[in-house]
């Protein structure tokens, strides 16, 4: 019997053979919250009268969107959740530790998890093999108090991947190709599992950048499978005990496969106002940029700011474009100090913030004004998306937000290498 | 039976649409961030629906976050049911758990301000206006559950646990 990453790893924890399309009842190995969404939760866990919660130590609480607090609502809201894990025993990541999705790859998250996140971006962690996906404030406030949820095993399309990424192309240009491909809803409940050789040519980090998108076309989960790059990279987490190797099933049943050679990729942007409105770079060159904006659980990670320093290095930001870099997590800013690349950011004339959101969900640290534009490496360019109905967002790789910070319009990162 | 007006949509109606980040310190307080449901895609929609009336969108409904509070201040607002072509898979169960009804189904000839007839139990929607009906995809029957039910959180208190 042969079975898909997603059918495996459901089967694996339930105990019985999954096939796609089934609902099953399937234990939640890490459920967590963050403070946007995590406030009904608390109080939807209350208002069903729970008190426990099935596991407090892999139940988490994140302070990570309006880290630090803007208004003082959001400041009751950080009360509500620290009080809550105070009462029940989960554990609380407060502000400036980062976001949630990275610290779910960095500390919990690992191969063969089924992870249920008040996020839709809990994908994220399908880099890492983990069954990971985003549920509504109910579903988790049930997954927390009984330890479960339900989950309708999805089909799958299988993304074979061949080659390797160029000088200049990245992850982020690859799944943004991808989405161009299938379109914002092409892959609405499925699994979109990633294999071919290519795959051992992507890093974890790009593995997750990867993933944290699928659900940019409606995917359920984006699952990579785990093998010896997720193993060194549990252990460089410490956590090499959580690593199991997996994949899918030579002659799995996929209803759609698409090859990708990753050799033959150019850098993209996705256009106003929907992620799959896809276009090669180069064809946008003139388009300005008033903001520039790096970070997030799309494109924060110590590698995504390495690409950044090497276009930034000894080179000032265009005097009509801000630069805004928010490293998605704490031990991130610590290593990115250690590595000089924060000094070459603040040197570049660009201004560093706290790990966190920031400024992708368009509540403070970066609005945009009427008519302005940013290029960003977030996930998401939805009208209004980062705080303003009349702005336009456009999303790119790291290299590609940087080279625009300098030249003050949309450019093709290879020139400036 | 479920009767009333059509607030009509286009294709990709975000989350984002239907309540913006910038009301993000609106979410512990419902009934205000009810006000501004769905205003990035219509400023006036939340002032002029009315209680049982339809919100109808095109393609991929919903897209977008997590945010529950998306299908539930429609619901504040008195909405029947949402009808869309697709939804996102999100939206769709957080609908469900909230209590809102969403129906899948050919929206293409329902225009703003039609007057339509929904049955939930038996899966159609009559447009009186233009005097046709369509058939909507099924829920599954563990949604369905849910949704009778009056939403996840009364389920769940009745039963104290998934009963399927
Ligand atoms: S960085 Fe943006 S996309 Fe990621 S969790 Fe935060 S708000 Fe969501």
């Amino acid at each position: 019997m042969v079975f898909t990453l997603a059918e495996k790893i459901l089967g694996l924890k339930t105990g019985k053979e999954c096939r796609g399309g089934e609902i099953v009842i399937a234990p939640a190995d890490l459920v967590f919250i963050q403070d946007t969404t995590g406030p009904l939760t608390v109080r939807q866990f209350d208002a069903m009268g729970f008190t426990k919660l099935a596991n407090p130590k892999r139940s988490v609480l994140f302070l990570d969107h309006a880290a630090p607090c803007p208004q003082k609502e959001f400041a009751n809201d950080h009360q509500l959740m620290r009080d809550f894990a105070r009462r029940t025993g989960a554990f609380l990541s407060d502000v400036g530790e980062g976001v949630c999705h990275q610290l779910v790859a960095e500390s919990w998250a690992g191969p063969g998890d089924i992870v249920v996140g008040a996020d839709s971006h809990t994908v994220t962690a399908g880099g890492l093999g983990a069954f990971a996906s985003g549920f509504g404030s109910s579903d988790v406030a049930v997954a927390w108090a009984l330890g479960k949820t339900w989950i309708r095993v999805p089909e799958s399309f299988l993304i074979n991947l061949s080659g390797s990424l160029t000088r200049g192309v990245y992850s982020k240009d690859l799944i943004l190709h991808l989405i161009g491909l299938l379109g914002a809803d092409g892959a609405t409940y499925k699994s979109l599992e990633f294999g071919g050789e290519g795959v051992g040519n992507l890093s974890v980090p790009d593995r997750l950048t990867v993933s944290n998108m699928a659900i940019e076309a409606g995917a359920k989960v984006g699952l990579f499978p785990s093998d010896d790059l997720t193993r060194e990279y549990l252990e460089d987490h410490g956590r090499g005990e959580q690593y199991i190797p997996l994949s899918a099933d030579p002659g799995a049943a996929y209803e759609r496969v698409l090859d990708i050679d990753l050799s033959v990729l150019e850098p993209v942007v996705a256009r106003p106002h929907t992620v799959d409105n896809v276009a090669p770079i180069r064809g946008l060159d003139n388009t300005p940029v008033e903001q520039a904006f790096i970070g997030t659980c799309t494109g924060g990670r110590l590698e995504d700011l390495a690409e950044v320093a090497s276009v930034l290095k000894g080179k000032q930001r265009h005097p009509d474009t801000r630069l805004l870099v928010a490293p998605a997590s704490r031990q991130i800013l610590s290593d990115a100090i250690q590595a000089g690349y924060v000094q070459t950011v603040i040197e570049a004339g660009g201004i560093i913030l706290p790990p966190g959101c920031a400024a992708c969900l368009g509540m403070h640290q970066g609005v945009l004004g009427d008519g302005e534009s940013c290029l960003s490496t977030a996930n998401r360019n939805f009208l209004g998306r980062m705080g303003n109905p009349n702005g336009f967002i456009f999303l790119g790789s790291p290299a590609s937000a940087a080279a625009a910070a300098i030249t003050g319009h949309i450019t093709d990162p290879r020139e400036l290498m | 039976m479920l009767k009333g007006k059509v607030f009509r949509f286009g294709d990709g109606i975000s989350t984002d649409h239907i309540i913006p980040g910038r009301y993000t310190h609106l979410r512990s307080n419902l009934p205000e961030l009810a006000k501004h449901t769905l205003e990035d895609a219509d400023a006036t929609f939340a002032s002029r629906v009315r209680h049982g009336d339809f919100v109808v969108g095109g393609k991929n409904f919903g897209l977008g976050s997590s945010r529950e509070h998306a299908p539930l201040v429609i619901k504040m607002c008195g909405v029947g049911a949402v009808l869309a072509e697709t939804a996102s898979r999100l939206f769709f169960r957080n609908a469900i758990n909230v209590g809102l009804p969403i129906l899948l189904c050919d929206t293409s000839g329902i225009q703003d301000s039609d007057e339509l007839e929904v049955d939930l139990t038996g899966g159609t929607v009559h447009n009186r206006t233009k005097g046709f009906t369509v058939t909507c995809s099924r829920i599954p029957q563990s949604m369905l559950r849910i949704l009778e039910e009056g939403g996840l959180v009364e389920y769940i208190k009745r039963h104290g646990d998934f009963e399927f």
